[in-house]
């Protein structure tokens, strides 16, 4: 890089937790030169959140600083007055959350909440920094900046109150820009758009970025340099190409082995009937009729046909509000549709009563968060055997047999029976939810987001289980996922929705190598792909044909 | 924001009215002859037969409710079979006594509480907060009517600053109506502090760790302002429908506080009353206090949005 | 294994004391706390009469522990009742939903409207003043607020995806709720039926000071308090034992509330 003197430099930072002891961030050295973008990447209880808000001085009580500085500016920040601390703050430091629905107030009027930085760092009247405020919320995309002013935060969507966030930082042009998972929380087709807003804003006024995230992606596509955590520890920090291409720590490795990868397309044997399929299911929410007014029922699902071939795996992918989480819960039986059928085997299951128990038997489900689908008061083994009550004529020793078959198949095998969800972790968990929908040996599974809460390579364990099991049993499956990555990893067919309507259907290729509709390039488009080269390493692309980087 | 003030007031009225029905059913369920219940001892066959009439007993219990309910509506609760007068003035000159008591008590209470709340949820864990929350938790364990007593005792007759028993109407002699006050407000004051001080510590405490929070600070603002600013206005909320329960709740429960003081409020109206099987002003107090309760609240209700703009959004 | 919280310890103790003393009391008392003796009138607190005696000669320390058999016997069978009284009509309610469930909440609502003690006390106008009548009227005016915290429960925990597993492998509604609602139910029903405890343990002893509870001479700490007041001047102890054995006792409930809403559901902080 350049040989100016480094904007921030941390060295030897050492967080230890009050009570218990236990090291949270472990010597970690890092820079940040003047301009630069530098990212983070680490999962879960990397300390990399705790590293990166130590250097504007936020060290939660319950925990202690061992050792290390923190020089900002050439200045000690751990040593700092808090005056000098707060003259720092929003002035040259400035910093952006993951949670957008949050990190506003909800009572203060927007304009407010911008002013307050200006007022308290700039001189300027009121009239000027309305002028500067105004500007701002027009520079990120806000389009009735007057309104915007004197609206509330809950007005927006996550989206917009993201700009209006990066707006409230940036106002102050400060000289580095901490940026914690900024796009994490937001719809896929929007996190494009914001992390670019972001990159071109603090280029414009030659801020610095120290972008904390747990996609790797994301960070090599705009850091020149990453930074590998790793349980409290740096394990790795160069240049992104080299990280990318030469990782040298084998966590790194895996975390880059971990990225969903394409594999070469299955054949699948030709079925005369599909096992499951789906025509014109409409569904309607709401229209409740409560005592003074009648609401407007509001169509989720306008009229949504598709079916699934034996030992077929087809993905439903969409951004939030596209209908697919409803879809999936329509199939599954949870929600009753106000038209259309679902047929089974051929046979539509509304019709008779058997058709409904064969298809009730048949079809599980995993859902989207391990901790709220595992009855907390139940244990593993009584959580994973439940499905075996309505299993006629199977005795209670096949039924015992079967239980440590299937844990034992998802890797639960040794003592797990006994304890409870609380003591496991959440890719356990989901294990458990995997292994109690196909303890029936079910024909047909529906995937709801299964891994879309878990860690990097916890995701990429459970994604190899999954995988594993439905080649093993071949049962088919629904997978629904707004990643496009997992996506591309597990599908044979992929069905794309907005909106509540099947906008685009195809094989997996078809879908990723040629979209045909708009909203399939957009999400296409929103998110960089990474594939493996021969030596180890990844290469990273934007999807579509536009000019790759790194 | 008139969408919500609206559907607010409109959800009140089934409320009322099924508070109405309760209240007309309880005296039903009482085995006896409403007519004779209604006027006592003192009852005439002729005046039974004229209330009976009256009160339409030969027809079936909705025509009755619909003759009571039209009756409540023109504020006519009936009269007391003890004092022959009307049951509405009665309570409404009892009522005054009652409302000023609770009112500035809970006043009081919450301008020593809530800010105390907020300090203690801001020194969160620090000696400051655990002996702020000691003490919250133990004036609200001790009961008013023991803690008036103890106030009766060292206030009143140990040190004699404050007139024991007793009730002088302010507007009749000021100085002594405000002694007379002064150890009921105390009373409920200090037991109001405790229940106010944990709730607005604990709604504090969930707001400071939220974002926004740690946004406020980042901007580089002193401590001072991230708390009156930021927490304090989002974490007001909960307290602020507490004091509205608090209000209510006072209101129903303050007949310890005036026996102890033996002041003539609400309270004492209406444990007088079941002592004499009054039962129009049984009735009376009843729906008086519940309607009060519903209003207060609705009130309170109607002034969250200052508090939390999102609750107007539907 | 870890110390349990301060809250939890001192919470415990107080009310590990009281239970100790409730079922002591119902085999030995030191003296007859109905037994008579103008002799020792007003005597002041003595080796004989350790918390002095009333102004008939009774053992004050007798008819404390009397009492608190008294109310603790009360305030548990109220508690059960309101408890079982609201959980049925809640899991009821969040069970049906629709309609059904909006108009039995309405009138629980409207219950609820009815401040603290009020519906009690209109309640007692009917059932009249005893033991079973207190239990009865405390127990309903009470039940609308269980109800409600359980119908809560149950929407909230239907919305849990644990539910949603449930229903997609096949189990019918009815067992969905004995096997899963129903168990999930019961950690802050436990927080609740505590904070409750101390409620009612109050609102008895409100009901008996104002001389609506339980008729004298049967001692509650609530009437021995009301009857101390005309001796209040010359009798200091008479006022000081009972308010300090109710205050206690709401002492150790509140704490041992607190911890076990610290415990079982953080999300009911702060709610009453």
């Amino acid at each position: 890089m350049t040989s100016t003197k480094p904007l921030l430099e941390v060295d030897g930072l050492t967080l230890r937790i009050g009570a218990s002891g236990r090291t949270v961030v472990n010597n970690v050295s890092f820079s940040v030169s003047p301009g630069e973008i530098v990212g983070i990447v680490g999962e879960s209880g990397s300390g990399k959140t705790l590293a990166a808000r130590a250097v504007m001085g936020f060290i939660p009580p319950a925990v202690r600083l061992i050792s290390g500085s923190i020089r900002f500016d050439g200045e000690e920040v751990t040593t700092m007055a808090p005056k000098r601390l707060r003259a720092i703050r929003g002035a040259k430091v400035g910093m952006v959350f993951q949670e957008p629905m949050t990190s506003l107030n909800p009572s203060m009027l927007i304009g407010r909440q911008l002013e307050e930085g200006l007022a308290l760092h700039r001189k300027l009247d009121a009239a000027g920094r309305r002028e500067l405020i105004l500007d701002m919320l027009r520079r990120v995309g806000i389009r009735d900046p007057e309104g915007a002013f004197n609206a509330y935060p809950h007005q927006y969507s996550g989206g917009m109150r993201q700009r209006i966030m990066l707006a409230s930082v940036m106002l102050l042009k400060p000289a580095l820009l901490l940026a914690d998972e900024p796009t994490t929380a937001l719809d896929a087709v929007v996190q494009r758009d914001v992390m670019e807003l972001m990159v071109d804003l603090t280029k414009e006024n030659d801020t610095a970025v120290l972008l904390i995230s747990h996609d790797l992606g994301m960070v090599a596509r705009y850091c020149s340099r990453i930074v590998v955590m790793c349980q409290g520890d740096v394990v790795e920090q160069g240049e992104s190409e080299d990280i990318l291409a030469r990782p040298q720590h084998p966590y790194t490795r895996k975390l880059l082995a971990a990225m969903p990868h394409r594999e070469p397309a299955r054949d699948l044997p030709e079925a005369a009937t599909p096992l499951v399929s789906v025509d014109g299911l409409v569904v309607d929410y709401g229209g409740r009729q409560g005592f003074f007014r009648k609401e407007q029922p509001k169509r989720a699902l306008h009229g949504i046909s598709l079916s699934v071939k034996p030992g077929e795996v087809v993905s439903v992918v969409g951004g939030s509000g596209s209908g697919k989480t409803t879809l999936g819960h329509a199939i599954a039986g949870l929600i009753k549709p106000s038209q259309g059928a679902i047929l089974f085997n051929g046979k539509p299951i509304d019709k008779s009563e058997t058709a409904y128990w064969d298809y009730r038997l048949n079809c599980q489900m995993v859902f989207q968060d391990p901790y709220s689908s595992l009855d907390p008061r139940m244990t593993i083994g009584e959580l994973v055997g439940e499905p075996l009550r309505l299993v006629k004529g199977m005795g209670s020793a096949d039924k015992k047999a079967r239980l440590a078959e299937v844990l034992g198949e998802v890797g639960l095998g040794d003592g797990f029976a006994e304890r409870y969800p609380h003591e496991l972790s959440g890719g356990q968990r989901q294990r458990v939810a995997i292994a109690r929908a196909i303890i029936r040996r079910p024909s047909f599974v529906i995937a709801d987001e299964p891994v879309s809460a878990l860690d990097v390579t916890v995701r990429a364990q459970v994604l190899e289980l999954f995988a594993q099991l439905q080649k093993k049993h071949g049962f088919s499956c629904l997978f629904i996922s707004h990643d496009l990555g997992v996506v591309e990893q597990v599908s044979d067919r992929v069905i794309v929705m907005q909106d509540g309507r099947i906008v685009e259907e195809g094989t997996r290729d078809q879908i990723f190598d040629a979209p045909q509709h708009d909203y399939t390039r957009k999400l296409l488009s929103a998110v960089p792909g990474l594939e493996s080269t021969e030596d180890g390493g990844v290469r990273l692309f934007w999807r579509l044909g536009e000019p790759a980087t790194a | 924001m008139l969408r919500f003030a609206l559907t607010r007031i409109l959800m009140s009225v089934p409320t009322l009215l099924i508070v109405s029905v309760a209240v007309f059913g309880l005296i039903r369920l009482i085995p006896g002859d409403p007519a004779s219940l209604m006027l006592g001892d003192l009852a005439t066959p002729a005046s039974i037969a004229d209330l009976q009439a009256r009160l339409g007993l030969d027809k079936s219990i909705p025509v009755q409710f619909g003759i009571w309910f039209g009756n409540l509506l023109k504020g006519d609760l009936g009269q007391s079979i003890n004092s022959q007068q009307a049951v509405l003035p009665l309570i409404l000159q009892r009522f005054w006594i009652s409302a000023q008591i609770v009112l500035v008590a809970v006043a009081l209470a919450s301008l020593v509480a809530v800010p105390a709340g907020v300090l203690a949820a801001w020194k969160q864990d620090t000696s400051l907060d655990l002996s702020l929350v000691a003490v919250a938790t133990l004036l609200l364990s001790i009961p008013t009517f023991w803690l008036g007593l103890l106030l009766l005792l060292f206030f009143g007759l140990k040190l004699e600053w404050l007139p024991v028993v007793g009730y002088v109407s302010i507007a009749e002699n000021p100085i002594a109506g405000i002694l007379y006050l002064i150890m009921p407000i105390m009373t409920l004051f200090l037991h109001e502090i405790g229940v106010i001080l944990r709730m607005a510590r604990a709604s504090t405490l969930e707001v400071l760790r939220l974002d926004y929070i740690t946004h406020a600070r980042a901007k580089g603002l002193t401590e001072g302002a991230v708390l009156w600013n930021h927490a304090f206005k989002n974490a007001f909320g909960p307290t602020w429908t507490l004091i509205g329960l608090v209000l209510g709740n006072l209101l129903g429960g303050i007949a310890v506080v005036e026996t102890v003081f033996t002041i003539p409020g609400l309270g004492r109206l209406l444990v007088d009353s079941i002592f004499a099987r009054d039962y129009p002003v049984i009735q009376g107090c009843m729906l008086f206090v519940a309607f009060t309760y519903v209003l207060v609240n609705l009130v309170i209700d109607l002034c969250y949005p200052i508090f939390d703009p999102r609750v107007t959004a539907q | 294994m870890k110390l349990p919280a301060p809250n939890a310890l001192v919470g415990g103790t107080l009310i590990g004391f009281l239970a100790i003393v409730a079922s002591v009391s119902a085999l030995w008392t030191p003296y007859d706390p109905l037994r008579l003796s103008f002799r020792a009138k007003l005597a002041a607190p003595s080796a004989m009469h350790w918390l002095g005696t009333d102004e008939f000669g009774r053992d004050v320390l007798s008819r404390l522990m009397a009492g608190a058999a008294t109310s603790v016997w009360i305030s548990l069978l109220t508690v059960a009742l309101a408890v079982s009284l609201g959980t049925v009509i809640g899991l009821f309610s969040g069970y049906v939903r629709g309609w059904v469930d909006r108009t039995i909440m309405a009138f629980n609502d409207a219950l609820l409207a009815f401040p603290g003690i009020l519906l009690a006390l209109g309640l007692l106008a009917v059932v009249g003043a005893n033991k079973y009548g207190i239990i009865l009227a405390l127990g309903i005016a009470y039940a609308p607020s269980v109800a409600r915290i359980v119908r809560g429960t149950v929407l909230s925990l239907r919305e849990r995806e644990f539910i949603s597993a449930s229903r997609v492998m096949g189990n019918s509604e009815g067992f969905t709720m004995a096997r899963h609602i129903l168990p999930n139910c019961i950690a802050p029903l436990t927080v609740l039926a505590t904070s409750m405890f101390g409620w009612v343990l109050l609102a008895e002893s409100s009901l008996s000071f104002l001389g609506l509870g339980v008729p004298p001479p049967a001692p509650t700490w609530g009437n021995m308090l009301a009857g101390s007041r005309p001796y209040i001047g010359q009798a200091v102890w008479l006022g000081i034992f009972p308010g300090l054995a109710i205050s206690l006792t709401l002492l150790g409930i509140n704490l041992l509330g607190d911890a076990l809403r610290d415990k079982l559901d953080p999300r009911m902080r702060g709610a009453r």
